[in-house]
């Protein structure tokens, strides 16, 4: 397809024999915002991993604004434009918020400029600290936020680097109810100007934030489609209830959710190692 | 969970746990770095040489020497993670640089004493160069920082951290002493070079030099210093703390921690080569077993007793442990080796941020009483 930001073809990725990716094709347009779902253990943080250079695939292409991303250190793919958060959110807890994100704006300065003294905030920082609502913990250490502030810092760090592609894995995971809500705003706000892949276990909030689905399933796209579609699509139901889904469509409230949301186990693998 | 329309999103309910910003140090708090700084740089600079008797002035003047060494190791390992535990390479390359100069400058054109014992004919073409001192005084610097950035480019480029880094520090630390023991004609074998008179005119032994070179050393030192606080409070420094705690993270913010920390290492080698330099007039002697695997070793040992996580904290470590070795090893040699290997691992599994964080510790007692008196 032409004009497409990011192009996924046949990709695999094989761990010790076991294949992880089994020949993965996505296609992410300028704008988009898109959903990537999928039981735990489909492949999801892989596919992100082989596509921002942390794992190397055995097969297939990734194409970034027609570039290849094939044999890019991880640092060179983030210069191209892709960014990511982890599933598990590693923000640097000597640091503080505000140097965080700092640290991640100045990513562009050449080393030399780095060695002169941080004066001041900012305007690109001090207007994510706005965003992300951590203004009043900006001189506070990391270390000292909570798991729903860290991810919001996390996808600030991200928004200061103003990246082409950004790949948010789980970012509500672990969430209390009213942290999704502020997510889903904040995710909402983002995807208005970027082009955003995120990974969603939750079908709440899939229902509510998301408009385009990719599943992936045992390493394989399943379906893709609008999320009604896609939730109504027997094969998905099969991969997330593991029985075809009785009743109508529609309303997707009680037993259903409640079983998908179940299916979200805790979150864990997929860190940076 | 029934779920609200998106078009009329709740307000966020997550107030921040921590929303009142972290009171503001009171003045006597703000003014603490640097009177204590002038206080220590008065000390050393006035107190020092007019109180101690020329023999103890020389010592601490060595003490300082390794405390150059220390607050590389500080840089290095305190603040970007990396155990570099054969820094007496670098130490010894700039000895050597200086002692080669020494050396030369002894022989008055002809060949060195220890040359002449071996049967050394003719100035090997590697020492030339060392005739002249400013050439000998940039390569005790440039020379270590040259070496550690080729390390640093092929290992850290690999991805080689932790335990295989510092173990391959050591293993260069050990080759060197084999190459300086093997090379007798080259290097003065085991003895290294020795027997120095004279530095710029002016005699060695006089107690007016001894006490202007022990001065040269507190400068560097308190300037070297300086210089390494700024670096650690710029971006630079923030990128290096980013670095010993989140290597792979650092990377997908797009820098390459390979060259924050090969510039890091370059620079810690840089001051041990400095160190080196100064050491050997003030001592009076460069020699294989001052930089093999166990002066370096002693040197980390001492950075972790200061406490690592401070470059003032590197400082005190080896000057304690400096004066503490020269009291202990005459009374005995090989209970201090001991001695030091557990006070190591009692300060690294109990008080991992050394004295200086035992005084950080007793001071936000301090001025919590205080604050509650
Ligand atoms: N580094 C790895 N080594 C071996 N197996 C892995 C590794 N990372 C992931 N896997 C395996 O690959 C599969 C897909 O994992 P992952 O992409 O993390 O799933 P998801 O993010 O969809 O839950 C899982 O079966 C997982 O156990
Ligand atoms: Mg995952």
């Amino acid at each position: 397809m032409n004009g497409a930001l990011l192009e996924v073809r046949d990709l695999s990725v094989v761990f010790d024999g076991y294949r992880a990716l089994a020949g993965v094709d996505l296609t992410v347009q300028p704008g988009e915002l898109r959903f990537l779902i999928g039981p735990n253990g489909a492949g999801k943080t892989t596919l992100v991993d082989a596509i921002t250079g942390l794992t190397r695939p055995a097969g297939g292409t990734v194409r970034f604004e027609g570039r290849d991303l094939a044999g890019r250190a991880e640092h060179e793919i983030v210069r191209l434009g892709v960014g990511r958060t982890f599933q598990t959110s590693v923000v640097f807890e000597g640091l503080t918020v505000v140097e965080n994100l700092d640290l991640a704006a100045s990513f562009r300065r050449p080393l030399w400029a780095l060695v002169r003294r941080r004066r001041g905030v900012s305007d690109q920082v001090a207007g994510a600290l706005e965003i992300i609502g951590l203004a009043e913990l900006a001189d506070r250490p990391a270390g000292v936020l909570s798991h729903g502030q860290r991810q919001w810092l996390e996808i600030g760090m991200l928004i200061v680097q103003a990246p082409r592609l950004l790949l948010l894995d789980e970012p509500v995971a672990g969430m209390s109810a009213a942290e999704r809500e502020r997510t889903g705003e904040l995710l909402t706000r983002i995807a208005a100007d970027h082009t955003v892949i995120v990974i969603e276990h939750d079908m709440e909030f899939l229902r509510r934030y998301a408009s385009a689905v990719t599943v992936l399933h045992e390493g394989r796209v399943l379906v893709e489609g609008p999320v009604d579609q896609v939730r109504d699509d027997p094969r998905v139901q099969e991969v997330y209830l593991g029985r075809p889904r009785e009743g109508a469509a529609g309303g997707a409230t009680g037993g259903p959710v409640a079983a998908v949301t179940a299916a979200a186990a805790p979150p864990g693998g997929g860190g940076t190692e | 969970m029934t779920a609200t329309t998106p078009q009329t999103p709740a307000t966020p309910a997550t107030a921040p746990r921590f929303a009142a910003p972290p009171p503001a140090p009171p003045w006597w708090a703000r003014l603490g770095g640097p009177a204590a700084f002038t206080a220590v740089a008065l000390l050393a600079l006035v107190a020092a040489p007019l109180l101690l008797e020329p023999f103890r002035l020389n010592l601490l003047a060595k003490y300082l020497c390794y405390a150059i060494v220390g607050l590389g190791i500080g840089l290095a390992w305190g603040q970007g993670g990396m155990l570099v535990i054969g820094q007496g390479v670098f130490f010894g390359l700039g000895g050597y640089a200086m002692g080669m100069y020494l050396k030369l400058h002894e022989a008055g054109g002809d060949l060195p004493d220890f040359m002449v014992w071996s049967g050394v004919e003719r100035l090997p073409a590697l020492w030339a160069p060392f005739a002249s001192p400013a050439f000998s005084l940039v390569f005790a610097v440039a020379g270590p920082m040259a070496l550690a950035g080729l390390l640093g480019t092929l290992v850290f480029r690999r991805r080689v951290r932790g335990a295989y880094f510092a173990i391959l520090t050591q293993a260069l630390a050990a080759a060197t002493v084999i190459l300086l023991v093997g090379r007798q004609g080259l290097t003065g074998g085991t003895n290294g070079l020795t027997n120095f008179f004279e530095l710029f005119g002016q005699d060695l032994a006089a107690d007016g030099t001894q006490r202007g070179l022990y001065l040269v050393v507190a400068v560097v030192l308190g300037v070297l210093y300086l210089g390494a606080r700024q670096l650690l409070r710029s971006r630079f420094g923030r990128l290096l703390i980013a670095v010993r705690d989140g290597e792979d993270r650092v990377r997908f913010l797009g820098y390459d921690p390979a060259t924050v920390k090969t510039l890091t290492f370059a620079v810690s080698a840089g001051m041990a080569g400095l160190a080196g330099a100064l050491f050997v007039p003030v001592v009076g002697i460069i020699s294989p077993a001052l930089l093999g695997v166990v002066p370096s070793l002693e040197l980390v040992v001492a950075v972790a007793v200061g406490g690592r996580f401070s470059l003032a904290g590197a400082i005190l470590g080896a000057v304690v442990m400096g004066q503490a070795r020269t009291t202990f090893s005459e009374q005995f040699a090989d209970g201090w080796l001991y001695l030091q290997g557990a006070l190591f691992i009692v300060v690294m599994t109990l008080a991992p941020r050394g004295l200086a964080g035992l005084a950080g510790t007793a001071r936000e007692m301090w001025s919590s009483r205080r604050a509650r008196a």
